[in-house]
């Protein structure tokens, strides 16, 4: 079960503005879903380590094996990243202001 | 045989030969999509001019007797959440409604080198949540054998233009089933490959430690030509590694070991597709081939582990998603703040299948909930990988249904979020533990496709594909 109140608030963390109909939505599909995800309760894992690595050979070696070079080259990619930016200004992503 | 039939090594061959120009060949495709397209709304966007010059570049090059790569000339469809620079890349959603991709996909890179002609994009579940591909934002598709039901999903527009034969083969990508499930209710061919066999380098990420880029195609022949073009190191995508792709001789039916996993077919399963798959493999034992009753005893598990994991790694992809970096800027509300402009872009731009999702996901990682979430999903994850690393010591491949049901009807499943789900049970727990998988057609319920899973070892492309080469003969 997840309350109203807990609804808000992770739409706040996940920077998502719900509607109200939303809101009361989410909060009975949620809490559906997440009571068949507490079927995993049922499972013992003690002593079990996560499996944050899909394959084991990220686990083994360290990671900066997988790394390329940290060699200095110029981008063509630049502008046409900034072009699909959707306001830019004098060559910078333009945000709205914080304070 | 009409040219829209033909396999990728038929065309190649007669390309070759100089039966058929590249240019007939491409638009005997266009005139199809054209004629087709209206109804089964596969495409997202066509891109009629630049598959004719593509054409045209081909035919010169065989014209001045080049010698020309199996692809060359061979036209191909992109799920819409892998990027062709220059080209729109939606991923099915309001968000990137016009956002224009900056560079190839090294998928793309590696097809353009080998003069593949892309004819457009195909629709998708937005950002590649769901089963149906109804969850676009654009049109939903229809499956090419009864208009009234899915094509699957998420990569249902590949699935559903291979199928109608729009295109010759076709790239998707694979979360928790996105390729071999559509291909499953299509009556198609679709790999999903180990997990690092294929650069997603310009794939748009949904969750990063399961998702994978592979062909759908007409034949497994087909699909070991796309994979091996496709797959490899790649540099820019550091999970990518280079194995060598081991080539199996003289595989004979009779000498493989073959495991089918009880709990496949315990709970959920449609009876009469249980029937096909069931008499399939009564079928492939008469030839001789050793089955052999396995378990995979977290199988149950699966599913709720899966939509965990993907939920909580697309919150943290999706948040790149914010009106500043992509998508529409928030022009109405000059004076609003910043949490406001994210609040209004995100909440209008986003579907409702992926807004669940990306709750979902803040929610398992939130302080309070992630050890007994996020952290005991990883957990039962170990459990599931250890379950087909014991299952593999004793068989060389596992067969299993691809989908519980055959297509369901458009609107059927679309209510319930949980039922969606369901549709990917026997699909999830292979990307849950990186390994290749297959879907294959091997009958039909009331004229609707039946799927065969064939799962292989990982990094054993070769053994899937012979075993379905195989499977694929007993068939025909």
């Amino acid at each position: 079960m997840i309350s109203k109140k807990e609804v808000n608030h992770i739409a706040k963390l996940a920077r998502l503005g719900l509607g109200e109909k939303e809101i009361e939505k989410m909060e009975k599909e949620l809490s559906l879903i997440l009571d068949y995800f507490n079927l995993l309760k049922e499972v013992d894992v003690s002593g079990i380590e996560p499996a944050f690595y899909s394959d084991e050979r990220f686990k083994e070696s360290p990671a900066r094996d997988v790394m390329r070079e940290d060699s200095v080259e110029e981008s063509k990619k630049a502008k046409k990243l900034l072009d699909s930016v959707p306001e830019t200004k004098e060559g910078f992503v333009k945000v709205k202001a914080i304070l | 045989m009409e040219l829209h039939e033909l396999t990728i090594t038929q065309a190649h061959e007669k390309l070759v030969n100089r039966e058929i120009s590249a240019i007939e060949l491409t638009e005997a495709f266009l005139t199809r999509i054209n004629k087709l397209d209206k109804e089964i709304a596969a495409f997202l966007s066509v891109f009629k001019d630049s598959a004719i010059s593509q054409a045209k570049e081909i035919d010169n090059q065989i014209s001045q007797g080049q010698e020309i790569s199996m692809l060359a000339g061979i036209p191909l469809a992109v799920k819409d959440n892998i990027l062709i620079e220059g080209e729109k890349c939606t991923a099915a959603s309001k968000i990137l409604e016009n956002y224009v991709a900056p560079y190839d996909a090294t998928c793309i890179k590696k097809l353009k080198e080998t003069g593949v002609v892309f004819l457009g994009k195909t629709n998708l579940d937005e950002f590649a949540m769901g089963s149906s591909t109804e969850n676009s934002a654009f049109k939903i598709t229809h499956n090419p054998q009864d208009l009234s039901r899915v094509p699957g999903g998420s990569s249902g527009g590949s699935a559903a233009a291979v199928k109608a034969k729009e295109c010759i083969s076709a790239l998707g990508s694979d979360t928790g089933g996105s390729i071999r499930q559509p291909a499953s209710l299509c009556g198609i061919v679709g790999l999903k490959p180990s997990y690092g066999r294929v650069s997603r380098y310009g794939l748009i990420a949904f969750a990063s430690s399961l998702d994978q880029i592979g062909p759908l195609t007409k034949n497994i022949e087909d699909a070991k030509i796309v994979f091996d073009v496709i797959s490899g190191k790649d540099e820019l995508d550091s999970t990518s590694v280079e194995k060598p792709k081991l080539q199996t001789t003289n595989y004979k039916l009779q000498t493989i070991k073959i495991g089918v996993p009880k709990e496949y077919f315990r709970e959920g399963i449609e009876p009469e597709v249980e029937k096909v798959i069931k008499k399939f493999i009564q079928k492939i034992e008469k030839e001789g081939a050793k089955i052999e009753e396995i378990s995979l005893p977290h199988t149950k598990y699966a599913l709720p582990c899966y939509s965990l994991i993907a939920a909580s790694e697309a919150s943290a992809n999706l948040a790149r998603y914010d009106g500043i970096r992509y998508g529409t800027p928030n022009t109405e509300h000059e004076t609003s703040n910043l949490l406001d402009a994210y609040l209004k872009t995100r909440g209008e731009g986003f579907g409702d299948e992926v807004k669940r999702r990306i709750m979902l996901g803040t929610y398992a990682l939130s302080s309070g909930y992630y050890d007994a979430y996020y952290l005991r999903a990883q957990k039962v994850r170990t459990l599931i990988k250890k379950d087909f690393q014991k299952a593999f010591q004793e068989v060389d491949v596992i067969l299993t249904p691809t989908s519980p049901f055959t297509a369901f009807k458009i609107g059927e499943r679309a209510k319930s979020a949980l039922s969606m789900y369901l549709a990917d049970i026997f699909t999830v727990s292979i990307n849950l533990a990186g390994l290749p998988a297959l879907s294959m057609p091997c009958g039909e319920v009331q004229g609707l496709p039946v799927g065969l899973q064939i799962i292989g070892k990982s990094f054993r492309e070769d053994e899937i594909f012979e075993v379905g080469s195989f499977f694929e003969k007993l068939n025909s």
